[in-house]
């Protein structure tokens, strides 16, 4: 009886999903997508990468639509919505937070993404478009996360996009108009925040879904790149039978058998997201984006710190290359990367160049990174009122020196030279100063600046020069010995060509 | 591996339902062919129509001229002889839903002698808001460590010119200036301003 049944319902239901998979061709939809076959070997733990930054995407969609629920993309009242999804409304901060933590998921992902893919080979013939539609997608997350942290309304957002226009205003011939086209108008206001919102929620989305599709057709048409062997050469006229045989001998459906370790892994993403979010909660807003209120301090979020290393670090004349010139020839030789290294090997190990090249702009970009978080370039706006003397730089000081050190307090000197660790790093730490320079050379680089120290001629009586200098000279820790007489050979010639470096930095306008 | 769907090759169903036409392409002078291209040349014309506001909207922020207007900074007496003070202006261009972002700081430098600099707040590197240092008689900027003279120029640092000025002027007892934009390197604003040591 109970088998009988089971067999009619089993019937019924197999008549059912006959008759829809007869309309809506259900089977034939999963084989040539989710069931389509991939290598074996790349159901690996390496290849989880690309899934993981869609599940980003995913989730990025999903919350910030909530998010757009409350937001007011409008400068009067976008900072106040901020606080309201905070503070107010139930697991805002929570929706926040989540949004925030997904960005920076996916940025990081699609980085690891990115890198396997170069280092597997996986660019090469016949996955070049695979591999420029993945570069775009490259460029569209960044728009977003710098989009992003302009809708967090906030002073950081703010003095982000005076950077952003900043550096626009620097192109040749149209730089005041782009900076207009960005700002939608002469000023950042509120037609600014709109602006960077279309972008934000239509314009990019719009288009990353578009060329989603485009990437994910191309991995279905011309396959998931195998594991790379060292010695098989990619070559234009054998590669599609080699790839078509491996399918055909170790081919394995995506779905069930090879999707197991991109579902893990992406529920790690979503676990990792959600304990970020719980731990560290949304970030920001900061102050209010209030233009006067000038005690901002402004930094970008950290997928954007190394450019502000970048900025701080490079002469001055460099600065528009870097900024105008370098990024779209380095873009366009990542896009172009398929066609001028088409074939030949894919395995790392026999691709030195491409290993020492990842290596090289990891390197470099964490390092500008950390640089970018320390800041040591900018002044420490309140080292002069809030920076301690630590005790063995004011023992046993005659009263000349001590003046003297009133003096580096009050001019503000410690904005920018530490004492022993405490206070700017933008100039060298005094705490041995007077074993490096004598009097009259201390003497000189207080009145005429130089190197990279502003002239204090005309801001400093005589008198206060001569305790400052008698200060410093008393400077140099115990078993060091005075420097010596700059007459004298053997001492930092540097000293004096940096004087002569700008010599108009110490003529000032008569006040 | 696609298994074909029946209805392409059943070319000979084509002249029944009318909707399939994989037979043999019709001489390119008939009535259809005619209707295409003219179906293909009124959508170019249409298009064409559409896009031209559509540009229009979308450049004009890049095209349009925004002109400086006269803006009140508040009296003189503000402004003591020989100090540099922070002044606040509303920004000529403001809308209704502006809100903080209308007001604009600057900074105003009473030259001794009675003539003024109007300074603008931000740095000529990247555009952070510069602070003055009375003491040490600096401008210091947060970011990348640049600094000015209290005349404006450069005396440390990475920016690359004075600090932007504005137009400014006495009317009555109040001091005024010529404001509206986000001085850049492309559009410093100041068009009467003698830039000097321009690196
Ligand atoms: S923005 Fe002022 S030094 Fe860079």
């Amino acid at each position: 009886m109970i088998a009988n049944a089971k067999k009619k319902i089993t019937d019924a239901a197999l008549g059912a999903f006959g008759w829809l998979d007869d309309r809506f061709h259900v089977t034939e939809i999963f084989e040539h997508t989710a069931g389509h076959h991939i290598p074996k070997s790349t159901s690996s733990w390496f290849y989880v990468f690309g899934s993981a930054t869609l599940l980003c995407l995913i989730i990025q969609l999903i919350t910030g639509t909530l998010l757009a629920m409350v937001y007011v993309p409008s400068a009067d009242q976008a900072y106040t919505t901020l606080t309201y999804l905070n503070y107010d409304i139930p697991l805002g901060w929570m929706l926040r937070a989540i949004h925030y933590w997904g960005s920076n998921f996916m940025v990081a992902i699609m980085l690891i993404h990115m890198t396997q893919v170069y280092l597997f080979g996986a660019y090469k013939y016949p996955r070049e478009i695979t591999w420029m539609s993945g570069v775009l997608l490259l460029l569209i997350t960044l728009g977003l996360a710098f989009t992003g942290q302009v809708m967090r309304f906030d002073e950081d957002a703010y003095w982000g996009i005076g950077i952003g226009a900043s550096i626009t205003g620097r192109s040749p011939i149209i730089g005041g108009e782009a900076v207009q086209m960005l700002l939608g108008g002469p000023i950042i206001n509120s037609e600014t925040l709109s602006r960077f919102f279309a972008l934000h929620v239509f314009v990019l989305p719009g288009a990353i879904l578009a060329i989603i599709v485009l990437h994910l057709r191309m991995v279905l048409l011309k396959g998931i790149n195998e594991w790379p062997t060292p010695g098989v050469l990619v070559n234009r006229e054998t590669y599609d039978k080699h790839y078509a045989t491996i399918i055909r001998k170790e081919g394995i459906p995506f779905t069930p058998h090879g999707i197991g370790k991109d579902l893990i892994a992406g529920a790690v993403v979503i676990g990792g997201i959600l304990l970020c979010a719980i731990i560290f909660g949304p970030k920001g807003p900061l102050g209010p984006p209030d233009p006067t209120m000038i005690d901002a301090h402004p930094r970008p979020d950290w997928a954007f710190m190394w450019i502000f290393a970048v900025a701080a670090l490079m002469p001055d004349w460099a600065e528009t290359l870097a900024f105008l010139v370098i990024p779209p020839i380095a873009i366009a030789f990542l896009f172009a990367l398929p066609f001028y290294n088409n074939t030949g090997e894919k395995h790392w190990s026999r691709r030195p160049f491409a290993v020492l090249t990842v290596l090289f702009l990891y390197l470099s970009l964490g390092l500008l990174t950390v640089w970018g978080f320390t800041s040591p370039w900018s002044p420490d706006m309140i080292a002069w009122r809030a920076a301690e003397t630590p005790a063995p730089f004011v023992k046993a000081k005659t009263p000349l020196e001590l003046q003297g050190l009133v003096v580096l307090q009050q001019k503000q000197c410690r904005n920018c030279h530490a004492i022993d660790g405490i206070g700017g790093k933008r100039g060298p730490d005094l705490a041995d100063v007077g074993s490096r320079l004598t009097a009259p050379q201390l003497a000189r680089q207080v009145i005429q600046g130089g190197g990279n120290m502003p002239a204090y001629g005309k801001n400093l009586t005589p008198y206060e020069v001569d305790a400052l200098v008698a200060y410093m000279v008393s400077l140099h820790p115990p078993g060091t010995t005075p420097a010596l007489d700059s007459a004298k050979p053997a001492v930092y010639p540097e000293e004096n060509s940096k004087k002569n470096a700008k010599p108009e930095a110490a003529h000032g306008e008569a006040g | 591996m696609t298994p074909e769907t029946p209805k392409e090759t059943k070319t000979d169903a084509c002249c029944q339902t009318g909707d399939v036409a994989v037979v043999d392409a019709p001489p390119p002078t008939t009535r259809r062919h005619f209707l295409f291209q003219i179906g293909i040349a009124l959508n170019v014309v249409a298009g064409a129509l559409i896009t031209v506001p559509i540009l229009g909207y979308v450049m004009s922020a890049f095209v349009k001229k925004f002109d400086l207007e006269w803006t009140n900074l508040g009296p003189i007496s503000n402004f003591p002889e020989g100090e540099i003070r922070i002044a606040n202006y509303e920004n000529p261009y403001r809308r209704p839903w502006d809100g903080e972002t209308a007001r604009i700081p600057c900074w105003v430098r009473h030259v001794p002698g009675g003539t003024f600099q109007v300074f603008a707040i931000n740095c000529t590197h990247l555009g952070c808001p510069v602070r003055w240092f009375a003491e040490s008689k600096l401008f210091m900027c947060p970011c990348h460590g640049g600094a000015f003279y209290e005349n404006g120029d450069h005396a440390a640092g990475p920016p690359p010119r004075p600090l932007y000025t504005y137009e400014y002027r006495v009317n009555g007892s109040n001091l005024e200036i010529k404001a509206g934009i986000l001085p850049n390197i492309g559009n410093p604003g100041n068009p009467t301003e003698k830039v000097k040591g321009e690196a």
